[in-house]
């Protein structure tokens, strides 16, 4: 793409409400990883009494409590992120950022409340304890083995509008059909924790291309590192059972390491 | 149950305690005081009866608060105490047990435990210091939290709440407390505060003040931690010269110094006790390795870390961050994206622990200059060759790091 004078701005929705689980690193990565490349980059945190920047490059939701997720969505009802999706910028989102996105959620109480209608998934309460874990999935986008944590005890069923984001090795996702997250035009969604894009450099590295085109290669051998490291404790503990007794359901058995 | 059955189980709790001791397994108190609730499932509440308790609990600052407190209330006699960490029902229940006969006790409490506690117990106060994110793999929600301390503080047998109003989360728990004491003993970290606990709405922050749409509102301190005086309900500050470092400490020793005042401790003689403490089991301990200075800082969620970051001296000293993700410290290090290790930017870093590898990721993000070092020890030795230590880690990698300058 052309080069451009102003920087390239992401927008980190509300990280007071929707930060829970490190998820505002997200949107660090991303504009340090523009930076690493000399392009110029500017991270927008948009508290909740503020409106969303109708012309930021990419946005980045992340994980929060039942509460934080009502009060989000009621929020982001005013059309902006619509309007952002629509004209196809690059929507990153995690956890309850992920269940907002879609056309349903369940509150604390157990009652059904409508989301923001932008992927086609509903989202209800998986059978018995929450999915709590290392996740691990091939991704569906050529992205290679996408490594996180997961920490949901929703229940994410995608429609015919959707697809899914990783196809899970190990962990629960969305615990439905053996699959993680959804893609849907140029909304990108996941369970993933880590934070995801620390995690998965080439899953930034894939948003960030959406929005500057072709990236230099950089240095990832911290990454590098502990993804390997984590992909090690995946199969130690699938050998040993460890942390069975965590899940309360197991996608179906696939063989074969990770595909990087 | 009788009586009978209880003298025989606090008997074998005792004996479990010594041979955990023995062993080597840690000094016995959870085992023991297991073993004895397991056969008097009233065990806590027979080893309180007739006692006269303060109980305190908060995601950080409890055992510190207790130190505190037990230097404060120590001045007018004895005082029971559970040291040492053991802050579940076991290890209050074990504290108790080889503890008969004094009057009156601390007890700091595992946040979800203090209801249940509050039931066992019936104590004079309940000195409620914070809520935030701590190992949320466990405890799903922190609102949850204050839902439960909430509901156990409005009973009209409830203890005094000696409560942070600065924290809109134990307010909300408080609120409707019979007789409430307001600290305004500060809040640094406000992530987790942004949504109304009442109502679900936005919390609006104006200074120090804070408020939602549904009338929940900061209270009016009784006391205040401010700057480095503590300032009692008569209006009259008095300077507060703590060994320990940091703020956070202030508002510590305010909270103690507030509940010191329902057994009528004068302001001055509590704050003068607290004073001396220059380590809480071993935490803020100055010592020597390789022969530098080092001294240990505990951090056990981002509230803690950003704290422990700012406690860190200006002047140069290396840093090492040990990080382990065990059940105790939750197994997801997500949160080392939540603490501003930017702060860290100019210093060199070690990182270290069984995470050291998140770690390393998260300070090469951060811009600060670093190596990883596998072996704790060697991590130390590595910062020590240029000069003073910090040592900043989370629970488990806490306790290695004891055992690593205890055995030079
Ligand atoms: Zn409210």
């Amino acid at each position: 793409m052309a080069s451009r004078g102003d920087p390239v701005r992401i927008a980190l929705i509300y990280p007071a409400v929707l930060g829970t689980y490190g998820d505002g690193g997200n949107a660090l990565v991303l504009t340090e990883r523009l930076r690493w490349r000399g392009i110029d980059a500017e991270t927008v945190a948009v508290e909740i009494d503020q409106p969303l920047p109708a012309q930021a490059d990419l946005y980045v939701l992340g994980g929060g409590e039942d509460s934080a997720q009502t009060l989000a969505v009621s929020r982001l009802s005013d059309g902006a992120l619509k309007a952002a999706a629509e004209r196809g910028a690059p929507v990153f989102a995690v956890c309850a950022g992920f269940q907002i996105l879609g056309e349903s959620f369940l509150e604390g109480t157990g009652a059904v409340h409508a989301g923001l209608g932008l992927i086609d998934c509903t989202t209800d309460r998986l059978e018995g304890p929450r999915a709590v874990g290392e996740l691990l999935t091939n991704s569906t986008i050529g992205v290679g083995a996408l490594t996180g944590y997961e920490n949901h005890g929703g229940r994410t069923n995608l429609g015919p509008s959707a697809e899914p984001l990783g196809v899970v090795r190990d962990g629960v996702g969305n615990g439905t059909l053996g699959v993680d997250g959804a893609v849907q035009g140029s909304l990108v969604a996941t369970y993933l924790h880590g934070p995801a894009l620390a995690r998965n450099p080439t899953l930034a590295d894939h948003l960030l291309g959406m929005v500057v085109g072709t990236l230099a290669p950089v240095d990832d051998a911290e990454a590098d590192e502990l993804r390997q490291e984590r992909f090690a404790a995946v199969q130690t503990a699938r050998r040993t059972g460890r942390w069975r007794w965590r899940r309360q359901w197991r996608p179906p058995a696939r063989s074969g390491p990770p595909t990087s | 149950m009788t009586s009978a059955r209880y003298a025989l189980a606090r008997a074998a709790g005792s004996t479990a305690a010594g041979l955990s001791r023995l062993t080597g397994r840690g000094d016995g108190t959870t085992v023991g005081g297991r073993i004895t609730l397991a056969m008097d499932p009233q065990a806590l509440e027979r080893a309180a009866a007739g006692r006269d308790f303060a109980l305190v609990s908060g995601t950080n600052g409890k055992s510190t608060t207790r130190t505190f407190l037990v230097a404060a209330l120590s001045t007018i006699g004895p005082v029971v105490s559970n040291a040492g960490g053991a802050n579940l029902p076991t290890g209050l229940t074990a504290a108790l047990t080889r503890d008969p006969q004094t009057q009156r006790g601390v007890l700091e409490v595992d946040e979800p435990f203090l209801p249940s506690v509050i039931t066992a117990v019936r104590p004079r106060v309940a000195v409620l210091l914070n809520l935030s994110r701590d190992q949320l793999d466990r405890y799903a929600e922190v609102r949850r939290l204050a839902e439960i301390w909430r509901d156990a503080l409005q009973a009209p047998t409830a203890p005094v709440a000696v409560a942070n109003c600065d924290d809109p989360l134990v307010t909300w728990a408080a609120i409707d407390s019979p007789t409430p004491i307001w600290v305004a003993a500060g809040q640094r970290w406000h992530d987790d505060t942004s949504v109304c606990p009442a109502c679900g709405g936005v919390l609006v922050r104006d200074g120090e003040d804070w408020s939602s749409d549904c009338g929940l509102r900061r209270p009016t301190p009784d006391w205040r931690a401010e700057g480095g005086a503590v300032i009692g309900p008569d209006g009259k500050g008095h300077a507060v010269e703590l060994a320990l470092p940091g703020q956070v400490n202030v508002g510590n020793a305010a909270m103690a110094a507030a509940a010191a005042g329902v057994w009528l401790v004068p302001a001055a003689a509590s704050l003068t006790a607290m004073a001396a403490i220059s380590s809480v089991e071993g935490r803020y301990l100055r010592t020597e390795y390789a022969g530098q200075p080092v001294r240990l800082l505990l951090a056990k969620n981002p509230a803690g870390w950003t704290e422990a970051l700012t406690m860190v001296p200006p002047e140069q000293a290396d840093v090492v961050v040990a990080v382990n993700a065990r059940a105790a410290d939750g197994r997801d290090p997500s949160w080392l994206w939540d603490v501003p290790f930017e702060l860290l930017r100019g210093r060199r870093a070690v990182a270290t622990g069984e995470r050291s590898r998140d770690v390393a990721l998260r300070l090469r993000y951060a811009g600060v200059e670093y190596t990883r070092v596998d072996n704790p020890a060697a991590a130390l030795r590595k910062a020590a060759a240029g000069g003073p230590v910090e040592v900043l880690a989370n629970y488990t990698a806490f306790q290695t790091y004891r055992r690593v300058v205890s055995d030079g």
